[in-house]
């Protein structure tokens, strides 16, 4: 195997294997819910992307033809990621999640709380 | 209306599947062509009944655009929350923002809350009932909230608007 | 370089499934286990896929494939049921 093909894949794998760390580090160590919806889901992107990219290399490599199917992980992650962390900011908005002390303009939360919970009487109201 | 246009109502989405079956099975022989350009036909047709009109992107090329701007911020974000994370917690200071909208059409605002998520520290938590707001969790907060507002109005919703023409 | 390499990321991959654990297990919320379990699904596929090089074979990416798809759709199903207290609504 080239030794410059071996650099790049074992950088590329190295990168993803810091972020997905990265990620998981920051689940753990960050204060509220919130701020923790920040580590995985961005970290976990481009850990990932970098993981499956090198695995696209080398076996494209191994097989002796560009075999990009490991691009398809990547290309649905990417889609879906900012759906997940979306509907867990929305639990966490209207389950009433503690938020750190240092948040800032934390009446938002009530706001497009109250509007919601004004949304689901009307609905509710209007199925009787 | 023809015989074409009748049978791929959506041409750029056939075209999308048939690469997607294609990249699936990792092959380019004629029988996976032929099974794939089945589906690509069928798939939409099936589905054509479930389609809610929403404005098109009228600049393929801006969206092009758009997407490799976004990549490179991705990449530039995961590096910043990296430090943030593995910095000292006093440091981060999180906060709320709500963000006023230009764009009133559902897609494009699907198109900048998910650009929003994926990139610098911040993810949208929320969009307000009449579609004027979107309310966003930064986190880091700088002093003036104002410019978290500029940076995703700047460099964001103007494009997106330029790719819709709305 | 590239056997050392493997080793050293699924040793780290394997830390980062050890803390989500941690914070499946301990999370205040229900947030944050919807959270946990959510990166976990996204280890578990770097994982997997680490181990397909290792091996040379891209046999695991089917698993890896299916692995994504589930993920998502169990997360969104989880954070449905405590938005609504129903999945379907």
């Amino acid at each position: 195997m080239n030794f410059w093909l071996e650099l790049t894949v074992s950088a590329l794998l190295m990168i993803g294997g810091i972020f997905v760390l990265v990620g998981s580090i920051g689940l753990f160590r960050l204060k509220d819910a919130y701020t923790r919806l920040h580590a995985p889901t961005k970290a976990t992107t481009v850990g990932l992307g970098g993981i499956l990219l090198s695995s696209v290399i080398y076996m494209s490599h191994l097989q002796g033809y560009i075999n990009v199917h490991a691009l398809l992980i990547t290309l649905f992650l990417v889609i879906t990621a900012p759906v997940t962390a979306h509907i867990l900011a929305k639990v966490a908005m209207h389950h009433k999640v503690k938020t750190m002390e240092s948040t800032q303009n934390e009446g938002l939360v009530d706001k497009a709380r109250e509007q919601k919970t004004a949304d689901d009487e009307a609905s509710s109201s209007s199925n009787k | 209306m023809s015989l074409l246009s009748r049978l791929l109502p959506t041409p750029g989405r056939s075209a999308i599947l048939l690469a997607i079956w294609l990249m699936l099975n990792a092959t380019v022989s004629l029988g996976h062509i032929i099974l794939g350009a089945v589906f690509a036909i069928a798939i939409p047709l099936l589905c054509a009944p479930l389609q809610i009109s929403q404005p098109r992107i009228k600049k393929p090329f801006k969206a092009l655009k758009y997407f490799f701007m976004v990549l490179g911020d991705v990449v530039v974000a995961n590096v910043q929350v990296a430090i943030l994370v593995l910095g000292p917690m006093s440091r981060i200071k999180p906060g709320f923002v709500a963000v006023p909208l230009d764009i009133k059409e559902i897609r494009p605002i699907t198109i900048l809350a998910s650009t929003v998520t994926m990139t610098p520290g911040t993810v949208t938590a929320e969009l307000s009932k009449d579609k004027r707001y979107l309310y966003v969790h930064v986190l880091q907060m700088p002093d003036d909230e104002q410019e978290v507002i500029r940076l995703i109005k700047d460099r964001y919703e103007s494009a997106i608007k330029e790719m819709f023409q709305c | 370089m590239l056997a050392f390499t493997l080793l050293c990321v699924g040793i780290m991959i394997s830390i980062g499934l050890v803390l989500n654990l941690w914070r499946l297990l301990v999370g205040p919320d229900v947030v944050d286990r919807i959270l946990a379990l959510d990166t976990m699904f996204i280890n578990s596929i770097a994982l997997i896929m680490v181990y397909g090089i290792h091996k040379g074979t891209s046999l695991y990416f089917e698993a890896a494939l299916l692995i994504a798809m589930l993920g998502f759709v169990s997360s969104v199903a989880f954070g449905k049921y405590i938005l609504r207290g129903d999945i379907i609504e």
